[in-house]
């Protein structure tokens, strides 16, 4: 009996420890009127360095606490953040940015040296930056981050403090977009240099220069951003803090803002669960907006019968994408008949073909049947349409097995596998037909296109490669002239949207939820969102 | 007792062995690695960071290092979160599992137990049927519905409590509850079963014959015997509920380590899998020896050091 009253104690006594351990703080999320925003980020990110971050999650917190050269402004064009001036030479290739008096949170002053530091530390093969390859627009940066050149040869300069000197490998007309970029944000080198794990956790050397600065972190629970008032444009700053919770389930959030523990849910903090979208837009509630992602089927184009550029197109245009984005995705989504996305290239909201033209898809059938011996549609192979495994996904997939059925007697097979068995098989050529999705980087259409660029380039998993689009897009690269570069790569993307090595189904959008009274929070055409200029009215 | 202490260490770490090579070997078999991405790496970066984490060193060194590193109670650093090695994953999601555990193992035993008391004692009346009503439901209900449910009604309609994350008393209530719910009721029908196996025994009958009240007879007789299944359901219990639900935390939003399970294996952290899998191993393996020792203390007909059980 009293081994049993034993047990019973130390149970009890394990719950009271919980009880003292837990008491004391409850009760908050009272105060409505104050400018505390609090936000979910749905996972824990990869590495607050801006020289290691390679995810959205880690992005969404720099963005808000680091100022780049540039930001990207409220009107979707980058503007001048720490740099002052943004002089660029008459070849386009050395950019001389001079730069304001800013500081880091802790009273350093932002110096050119800060800019050249981070860019070398991410450079540095031992570093093992991820994202390395965003810098190799830099003169000698890919030699140097592949071990064939040296640091010291990178085309980045602190001509004094205040100054800083890039030169490029070639004219980027883009370069003040990329400079907004994480990768390309500065880092404090005195506090870097005395110690390296600087940025694992908040404190005191974890200094930022942006609107907010980091005050608590607690991994994989939540991060506390507060304003910081030694940020150079911080009267514009309206926010006092911001919490980003970490919380991985879609249903979840959307129940804290109903409740109201959140003041937002959605992207591209996180997700709004696809069951709900259609209650909540019948409710008025859902916000979206297109940003520049595709999401498309890729074509192995060395496999039977899809080496047939008529079959491609007899599949890409039986596809009826207006109903996939109405019936499945709901989020708001514009069919894609085209590669790069609207806030590229603008006309491409109505793009290269018609959705849905089963009669020219029937016509595209008939001819590569023809081409490749073939009577009926019954002899050509069944095949097989592969998808990582997810519900939306899914759905799509069936969606158009279905509608190949239908509109040209195609059997078709589905195949799906968990993530990153998917990526492999795709990686490694072995598909047939494929989902991926691509966001943009930087609102420029070569984003896109050069991944079609090289046959064995790691993006493209089609095995389609083609001269004059491949010619294109490399005599773009050294174009000065913005418009005669502009088209060459429409051009390039109607070669693309010929040829078909892919089939658009749609582009992307954010959707979200959020407080009325929650205003000015600036997503960008790449889908990023800013917390600079956001409050509570 | 030391004999059979020492004998069950060695096999414990044995199968600790075996575990650790089965999941390291099995990890690699799956298609993809650490670095795998929708926008692939330049292939000199991938190289760069194989060689970095030892990822290019034939298997037997791999291997080995590993397991020089495990005794060293070191799991390297985690591949998904620059900021964090996997020990501090550890560190900091263990403590929070196991306090939501043992909340939920309380709750698990205590209502539980009496449920099953009551049901056996009145046996085949009302209260029997309704215990075990709530028993069916607390089984044969998925934990993410549950979990569900007490987010709306609890949290969302009558507001009593916050829908998720972690840190205070009252966010820490319904997913102890949820947690709770299956185990209750297993332990609710598992205790009423041997209450009722043990109440026909000869020994209550003599104990009633001796004119001992019910209560004693309920408390000194029946429920020390009737608990030993109880009892070795919580070796188990204990391990799969203190590392944490994945479900439940992460319906919750809770940062404990049972997320870690399953975000490692999508992820191809190979250190977290390992860590994790190691550390649950270890937590399972000492609780079902604990539970053993247990026996003994509540049943002295079990003798530990005659070898075999005597169940």
């Amino acid at each position: 009996m009293k081994k049993k009253m034993l047990v019973l104690l130390s149970l009890v006594l394990a719950l009271s420890a919980f009880l003292a351990a837990c008491g004391g703080k409850s009760g908050d999320d009272k105060e409505k009127v104050s400018q505390n925003l609090r936000l979910n980020l749905s996972t824990e990110p990869f590495s607050l360095n801006p020289g290691l971050a390679n995810d959205s999650a880690s992005g969404n917190v720099l963005r808000q606490t680091f100022d780049g050269l540039t930001r990207i402004g409220k009107d979707g064009e980058p503007e001048n953040a720490i740099a002052e001036k943004i002089e660029v030479s008459d070849d386009q290739k050395t950019y001389t940015f001079k730069l304001r008096d800013a500081k880091w949170t802790n009273g350093d002053a932002v110096t050119a040296e800060d800019f050249v530091y981070a860019w070398k530390w991410a450079l540095d093969p031992k570093n093992e930056s991820q994202y390395a390859y965003q810098l190799y627009y830099i003169k000698g940066a890919e030699a140097a981050n592949t071990g064939k050149g040296k640091l010291d040869d990178v085309g980045v300069k602190a001509v004094d403090d205040k100054t800083l000197e890039v030169t490029l490998a070639n004219p980027t007309p883009y370069f003040t977009q990329l400079t907004a970029f994480y990768t390309y944000l500065p880092v404090n080198h005195k506090i870097a240099e005395a110690n390296p794990n600087w940025y694992k956790d908040a404190g005191d050397d974890y200094v930022s220069n942006g609107p907010f600065k980091m005050t608590e972190w607690k991994h994989s629970e939540k991060i506390v951003l507060e304003k910081n008032d030694t940020y150079w444009d911080k009267d514009t700053v309206k926010l006092e803090s911001v919490e980003f919770s970490m919380i991985n389930d879609p249903n979840t959030t959307l129940s804290m803002f109903d409740n109201d523990e959140l003041d937002r849910a959605g992207a591209p903090f996180d997700t709004v669960p696809t069951d709900s979208m259609k209650a909540l837009k019948d409710k008025g509630t859902l916000q979206t907006q297109a940003i520049a992602g595709t999401y498309w089927y890729k074509f192995n184009t060395e496999v039977e019968p899809l080496n047939n550029v008529n079959i491609r197109k007899a599949l890409t245009y039986a596809i009826d994408r207006q109903s996939i984005v109405d019936q499945i995705t709901q989020g708001g989504q514009i069919p894609a008949m085209a590669a790069v996305p609207p806030s590229m290239f603008s006309e491409n909201e109505k793009g290269y073909f018609k959705d849905n033209d089963v009669a020219a898809a029937k016509e595209a059938l008939a001819k590569g049947l023809k081409e490749l011996g073939l009577k009926d549609a019954s002899e050509l192979p069944t095949i097989t349409l592969s998808y990582n495994t997810d519900e939306a996904h899914a759905k799509i997939a069936q969606a158009v097995q279905d509608m190949w059925k239908k509109n040209l007697g195609i059997n078709v097979k589905l195949g799906n596998e968990e993530w990153a068995v998917y990526i492999d098989k795709l990686h490694s050529g072995d598909y047939q037909v494929g989902r991926m999705g691509w966001l943009g980087d930087f609102n420029d259409a070569i984003n896109f296109l050069e991944l079609y660029r090289d046959k064995k380039g790691g993006n493209n998993d089609t095995n389609w490669e083609n001269a004059e689009f491949k010619k294109l897009l490399v005599d773009s690269q050294t174009e000065t002239d913005a418009t005669k570069r502009q088209q060459m790569l429409k051009d390039a993307e109607a070669i693309l949207m010929d040829e078909l090595p892919i089939a658009p189904i749609y582009f992307y959008t954010d959707s979200w939820v959020q407080k009325d009274n929650l205003k000015g929070i600036v997503i960008s055409g790449l889908g990023d969102a800013q917390l600079k200029w956001a409050y509570f009215e | 007792m030391i004999k059979y202490l020492t004998r069950r260490l060695l096999f414990m770490i044995l199968s600790l062995l075996l575990i650790i090579t089965a999941t390291f070997f099995f990890m690699r078999l799956a298609p993809g690695n650490p670095f795998t991405s929708e926008k692939q790496l330049p292939p000199e970066i991938e190289a760069n960071l194989n060689e970095h984490y030892g990822l290019n060193d034939p298997w037997y060194v791999q291997y080995g290092d590993y397991l020089l590193r495990i005794v060293q109670w070191d799991f390297g650093p985690s591949f998904k979160y620059k900021s964090q090695t996997v020990n501090d994953l550890i560190n900091e999601g263990f403590p929070v599992s196991l306090v939501l555990g043992l909340e939920a193992i309380f709750i698990a035993l205590a209502v539980g137990v009496t449920l099953g008391i009551i049901a056996a004692l009145k046996h085949n009346k009302w209260q029997d049927y309704l215990a075990m009503i709530i028993a069916v439901f607390g089984i044969s209900v998925p934990s993410f519905i549950m979990a569900a449910f007490l987010q709306y009604i609890f949290a969302i309609k009558l507001g009593w409590f916050p829908v998720a994350r972690w840190g205070t008393f009252s966010q820490s209530v319904l997913p102890a509850i949820a947690l709770a719910a299956g185990p209750t009721a297993f332990i609710a029908r598992l205790t009423r079963s041997s209450m009722l196996e043990v109440l026909s025994n000869d020994y209550i009958k003599t104990a009633r014959a001796k004119g001992l009240g019910e209560l004693v007879i309920t408390v000194k007789h029946t429920i020390r015997n009737a608990i030993l299944p109880v009892v070795s359901y919580m070796g188990p219990l204990s391990a799969g509920v203190v590392t944490g639900s994945f479900v439940i935390e992460k319906i919750f939003g809770i940062p404990g380590l049972g997320a870690h399970f399953v975000k490692s294996i999508g992820n191809r952290d190979y250190t977290v899998i390992m860590g994790v899998t190691v550390f649950y191993s270890i937590i399972l393996l000492v609780s079902v020896l604990l539970v053993d020792i247990l026996y003994g203390l509540i049943d002295p007909r079990i003798k530990l050091a005659g070898g075999k059980k005597g169940e």
